[in-house]
């Protein structure tokens, strides 16, 4: 049974109509790419993509050693990196169970005169990566065995492509 | 183009039959039955009581094995439809439509699990119940369009019209699908990339990772069966007096 000349003709109708809608829709988000991004990267602030004065998400990784908190109040200071440029972050409040250094972030705030970005909410952005501790450990351990070098930040770097694939 | 001579196999023309759909969904049903009986429940009790906690989030991860399946078969259920819409469109296949027809509540279904799951699992995670990110955002559009396809789809009684208005929706309606998809990796989100691929390796050791191969699995033979089951039960509303259903062991009671 050939497939009848007015069933082509549909399908390739079907097939134009989805054609059409995807390059309007694609179209449509291409141009709102920079309102759909949730988050600026530091680099997206140095490079003044992001809008000052206004409330914006910064996103990026906490660098390792950078945090500071205050002993008399709930008031932390940690610089967020994208391994290219960085971003000071003042935040009083209570952070996610998942904050900790090497992790990324998402900060809503505002840029202030000191080019400090004071956060009043912050969010905690885990990978697609699980593992039991046990082989967190084993793979910590083999690692400390092989080699000294700062490789969680290199392991890092890796595991947070949004910044990469943003560019 | 007038050089096409597209050639369909046999089987896809009698599955248009709805007497030998009838006959060979029942006999798909059983197995169906018995594979997502199986499969879910082996991989909810294995990876929601068995499987090892996460390093970083401990145990709250373990609402992966019913957030990751929902969200995958909600957008396979999404494309289905459309697909089944397509063909229903183009080969004038009442079958289709209501295989389409059949797709619907189930896939919000999953959908609505995939949000409220996604929520849950957020909130000691990120810190948020909901972000207005790329993923999640699509994900609620796609309910939307469930939605829609559903008030449709009932808002026309008769029911080859019905279908025509529903398939041309849900195909529009899959542009979303490959934004769903991809939208974590056009886009900045706070959603994770996906740790589920036909392509790549796991993102998980495999105590982790087997439990929800079996939940999605079982979820597609769910989806499988409710399809069989309600495109039956369509066949048997619509067919009402066919000679061929009237001596039907399903309805003589003859064995």
């Amino acid at each position: 049974m050939l497939m009848h000349p007015k069933r082509r003709k549909k399908l390739l109708l079907i097939l134009g109509l989805l054609a059409g809608t995807s390059i309007i829709v694609g179209l449509v988000l291409y141009s709102l790419s920079q309102n759909i991004n949730l988050f600026f990267s530091p680099t997206d602030m140095a490079q003044g993509k992001a809008p000052t004065g206004q409330r914006i998400r910064a996103g990026g990784m906490v660098r390792d050693g950078s945090l500071e908190r205050a002993t008399d109040s709930l008031k932390v200071r940690f610089v967020i990196t994208d391994f290219v440029e960085d971003v000071k972050v003042d935040y009083t409040g209570i952070l996610p169970d998942l904050f900790r250094e090497g992790q990324g972030i998402v900060a809503q705030g505002k840029m202030n005169d000191e080019g400090v970005f004071v956060a009043d909410e912050v969010l905690a952005k885990h990978d697609e990566n699980y593992m039991p501790p046990e082989v967190l450990q084993a793979l910590n351990e083999a690692q400390a065995a092989s080699s000294n070098t700062t490789k969680t930040e290199a392991q890092s770097a890796k595991d947070y492509p949004s910044q990469e694939a943003s560019k | 183009m007038a050089q096409f001579n597209w050639r369909m196999p046999r089987w896809f023309h009698q599955m248009g039959s709805p007497k030998w759909f009838y006959n060979f969904g029942g006999l798909l049903q059983p197995w169906f039955t018995l594979a997502a009986f199986l499969l879910l429940t082996c991989g909810m009790v294995w990876g929601l009581a068995f499987a090892p906690a996460d390093y970083q989030q401990g145990n709250s991860f373990r609402i992966m094995y019913v957030h990751v399946p929902a969200a995958i078969l909600s957008q396979s259920v999404f494309l289905s439809m459309a697909i089944a819409g397509a063909i229903g469109l183009i080969w004038k296949m009442k079958i289709a439509f209501m295989v389409a027809r059949s797709c619907i509540a189930i896939g919000a279904t999953f959908t609505l699990i995939a949000l409220v799951t996604g929520a849950i699992w957020g909130k000691p995670t990120w810190g948020a119940y909901w972000v207005w990110d790329a993923r999640l955002t699509s994900t609620l559009v796609l309910l939307f369009l469930y939605a829609g396809v559903m008030a449709l789809n009932q808002a026309i009684s008769e029911r080859q019209i019905a279908g025509k208005a529903t398939a041309i929706l849900a195909i529009v309606g899959t542009i979303n699908i490959p934004i769903i998809k991809y939208s974590v990796e056009w886009w900045n989100t706070l959603h994770q990339s996906s740790s589920f691929s036909l392509t790549d390796k796991p993102t998980m050791p495999s105590e982790m990772y087997l439990p929800l191969l079996l939940t999605v699995l079982g979820s597609y033979f769910l989806f499988g069966l409710v399809v069989l089951t309600r495109t039956r039960a369509q066949i048997l509303q619509t067919q009402n007096g066919a000679s061929w259903l009237m001596q039907h062991k399903d309805i003589s009671g003859a064995k």
